[in-house]
């Protein structure tokens, strides 16, 4: 990630934007950390939030007309928060606060003309800023009468100490601005409060007060509101400042009066609740302050698990990557939160400015292979997997029984032929029975590559996938699972692909399809995302089966992932099961989906969950029920569905003569299978161990549990295997493994 | 990795079968990524066979390798 990219991704989420009433406050005040203070009770604090962005603070809270209400995001859920009656109310019963302490002076004058609000503003704001400040004016306070007893002369009194020279009961003339002009640095005359014939020099500048005499500023008149006439009186201090050090008068001022943000507030679930009536209260005063919405985006954040648990958004996740590549010698801190985004879409698709979190992580992702500073553990095993689905023993490609053409060629995809390699049969019969010559080809389509950012071994898997392809005519491809659907699109373009289920929309349903499925909450699966057409067929053959279909407030378009993708349960396990826990959870109903890995997800989770081939293939009383099966069991489902394909569909015996190592008879208690799964250890893995320890007669013995103890580092990992012979075979109790390799000769 | 220590309790009963020799505490090299670590380890003082108990393994062993890995 270059310093451009990253700050292109920083600029894209809005989190930290401003909120709505701050961008429209002429000061900026922070109305949103106000309210939630005064929602707090904690009214002496809030009175600092207003002094410390407010001139005359006692002054100017108590006659602010709250311009932010108009773009309060409040106003369309009940109304806008009533932050004028707050701030008086504040005004009135908060502590006061000493008057902020000047800036070290910087040596430069300045003269007011004019004691009215705008002049008095002006003069707070040179004070702070270091400026020698002197006010003339024929009445301190013009125009602010109305005040309470005691409140203009507390902030008069704090002008004073802030080093402002108050020159009240002068007579404002044209000799005395010359005068000034000559002595000072530069002049402001508040236009409210001066003789209009001192005012010969055209209507100030918009932007910057000036005029077209020279070191003269002014206030432009007929402003009636006294918060604009304290932005009028900052607005001369910033021109000043600039004036005085010699800069531009006119670059970077886009902000300093009230701006469009683009912080974006969802109120769709905001209950509306209604203003405040009657007299403040410290109750009613609290209760509107916590209608305050605090308005925040966090879109992306509020439907992924992912995201939540990494505490921040996405515009902190950025910089943690950018600060993760700029590592040299150091530990990479984020690689891990690289590694766990689950590469769904959800977050571009609920963020107003389309920011992909996949999108940068799986750069990230690149960049760390790239580098080779990608960690070894995080995506081995699935890679290993990968592997093994796409080696000869699982990898077939047939035309169909006694066909040497095909029309259409069925991918079922690794992770169906692993989870339910019946339900990939029965499929393939009835394809094959309504459709007639359909080829068939067992094949992963390279996601864990793609995800795992192995872009070479992705287009490896692919190019294997093209060449079967063409040897079997370049028929139309029938894909059961929407990630190898993505897949094939992107790596086949010129392969005419259709979805399962969109044929079976055409073809209509099977025959003996299941009956009574009741209701069940659809999970559309997050390769179907953009995919609006493939959600809706889904849901017509539903509605054909007679299912009643409720959908879950993440949906669609903004379907949440089950945890697998992106390879999120390998790089990070304990975080994939809570999101499948979270998506399992979120619906009473038992679910049904299209993506066998979806199914599998939330039903580990112990929630009941069906594949559309249990509906529409069904061979279980109870397939809501059907666990998922285990790492070992998923490879032996694939290897078994090819040997039972070949057998019963293409009448051809193969040659089973397997390895060594498969010839060990192995058994396992819970503990042992549980240990397995967890560690990602495989009975191959175990096997392989058993047959070691059998030919170097090297292990360990336990003297009081009589178990028998081996290692076997067959490649990278090192598998300990605690075990008792048991008739010609063995019983696993216990295993477990590491990476680090034991130096001296230990196998 | 100094600080792995393995406890007596993860040893304890184990011993070398072909040599039939109770495990002892003697210095082992690990090595991982290009890091090696000299670590006091139970092994057969004959055959130098080394245990790893699954407290080890999961435990400390396992905090080095991620750390090692985002290095």
């Amino acid at each position: 990630m270059e310093q451009s990219d990253l700050r292109n991704w920083e600029s894209k989420c809005i989190q930290e934007e401003t909120p709505q009433c701050v961008a429209a406050c002429p000061l900026h005040v922070d109305a949103r950390t106000f309210c939630s203070l005064m929602g707090q009770r904690r009214v002496d604090k809030a009175w600092q939030v207003l002094a410390k962005t407010m001139p005359l603070p006692g002054v100017l809270a108590r006659l602010c007309d709250a311009p932010c209400k108009a773009a309060c995001v409040r106003k369309d859920v009940g109304g806008a928060i009533e932050m004028g009656i707050l701030e008086r109310y504040c005004a009135e019963n908060a502590k006061p606060v000493a008057p902020p302490r000047p800036l070290p002076s910087r040596g430069k004058s300045v003269a007011v003309l004019g004691g009215s609000m705008t002049g008095l503003c002006a003069a707070w704001e040179f004070g702070r800023r270091g400026f020698d400040v002197s006010l003339y004016c024929h009445s301190l306070g013009a125009g602010l009468d109305d005040l309470p007893h005691g409140v203009l002369e507390r902030e008069l009194e704090s002008l004073r100490k802030m080093g402002v020279d108050l020159e009240e009961s002068t007579s404002i003339t044209a000799e005395l601005l010359t005068s000034l002009l000559e002595e000072k640095d530069a002049v402001f005359i508040d236009s409210e409060d001066v003789p209009d014939s001192l005012l010969d020099f055209g209507e100030p500048d918009e932007l910057t007060l000036g005029t077209r005499r020279a070191g003269v500023f002014a206030s432009r008149t007929g402003e009636s509101s006294s918060i604009l006439q304290a932005a009028a009186g900052r607005r001369a201090a910033n021109s000043i400042e600039r004036f005085t050090q010699g800069v531009s008068m006119v670059s970077g001022r886009d902000l300093e009066g009230p701006y469009e943000t683009r912080l974006y507030t969802n109120i769709t679930k905001v209950e509306p609740a209604e203003p405040m009536q009657g007299e403040p209260t410290e109750v009613t005063v609290r209760d509107e302050a916590k209608r305050c919405l605090q308005c925040e985006c966090m879109e992306c954040v509020k439907g992924c698990e992912y995201l939540r648990h990494y505490k921040y958004y996405p515009k902190v996740y950025a910089r943690q990557i950018y600060n993760n590549e700029s590592i040299v010698m150091g530990t990479r801190q984020a690689n891990k939160m690289i590694n766990s985004c689950m590469l769904c879409g959800l977050c571009e698709a609920v963020c107003p400015e389309d920011f992909s979190v996949g999108d940068m992580c799986l750069e990230a992702r690149n960049t760390m292979v790239e580098q080779g500073n990608m960690p070894q553990s995080a995506h081995e095993f699935a890679l290993r997997d990968m592997g093994f689905a796409n080696g000869e023993k699982c990898v077939l490609g047939r035309h169909a029984p006694g066909l040497t053409t095909s029309e259409y060629l069925f991918f079922p995809g690794c992770q169906l032929t692993a989870s339910d390699p019946d339900g990939v049969t029965a499929a393939y019969a009835d394809l094959r029975g309504r459709l007639g010559n359909v080829g068939l080809l067992l094949h992963c389509c390279g996601a864990p590559a793609e995800w795992s950012a192995r872009r070479a071994a992705a287009d490896e898997v692919i190019a294997s996938i093209k060449a079967e392809w063409e040897r079997l005519g370049s028929p139309r491809i029938i894909v059961a699972c929407p990630t190898c659907l993505k897949s094939l699109r992107k790596g086949l373009p010129e392969a005419e692909i259709v979805s399962q289920w969109t044929l079976l929309g055409a073809l209509g349903l099977p025959n003996g399809t299941a009956v009574d499925a009741g209701r069940l909450a659809i999970n559309d699966p997050c390769a179907t995302r953009h995919d609006a057409m493939a959600q809706a067929e889904v849901r017509k053959l539903l509605g054909d089966l007679h299912v009643a279909v409720a959908e879950p407030d993440y949906t669609c378009e903004t379907t949440q992932c089950c945890g697998f993708g992106g390879l999120l349960s390998e790089a990070n396990p304990d975080l994939g099961h809570k999101v499948a826990e979270l998506r399992a959870d979120s619906m009473e109903e038992d679910w049904v989906t299209y993506c066998v890995m979806c199914r599998d997800m939330i039903a580990r989770t112990g929630k009941r969950a069906m594949h559309l081939y249990d509906l529409l293939y069904p061979r279980l009383d109870d397939p809501a029920a059907r666990p998922a099966p285990g790492y070992s069991a998923r490879r032996e489902n694939r290897v078994r569905l090819k040997e039972e394909l070949l057998r019963s569909v293409w009448n051809e015996e193969q040659d089973v003569s397997g390895e060594l190592f498969e010839s060990i008879e192995v058994a396992f208690t819970d503990e042992a299978a549980t240990a397995m799964e967890k560690r990602r250890i495989l009975k191959s893995d175990i096997q392989k161990v058993l047959l070691q320890a059998r030919e170097s007669g090297r292990w360990l013995v336990n003297a009081e549990s009589g178990h028998l103890l081996a290692s076997f580092r067959p490649v990278v990992v090192t598998y300990w295997v605690e075990f008792e012979e048991q008739g010609d075979g063995y019983l696993v109790h216990n295993t477990w493994c590491h990476r680090m390799r034991i130096k001296g000769g230990q196998p | 990795m100094s600080l792995i220590k393995v406890p007596e309790s993860d040893v304890a009963g184990w011993k070398c079968a072909a040599c039939n020799e109770e495990m002892v505490s003697r210095p082992v090299e690990l090595e991982y990524l290009d890091s090696l670590f000299n670590v006091e380890l139970p092994a057969c003082p004959k055959c130098g066979y080394v245990l790893i108990p699954e407290t080890l393994a999961n435990g400390k062993m396992h905090q080095v390798e991620q750390l090692l890995e985002d290095k």
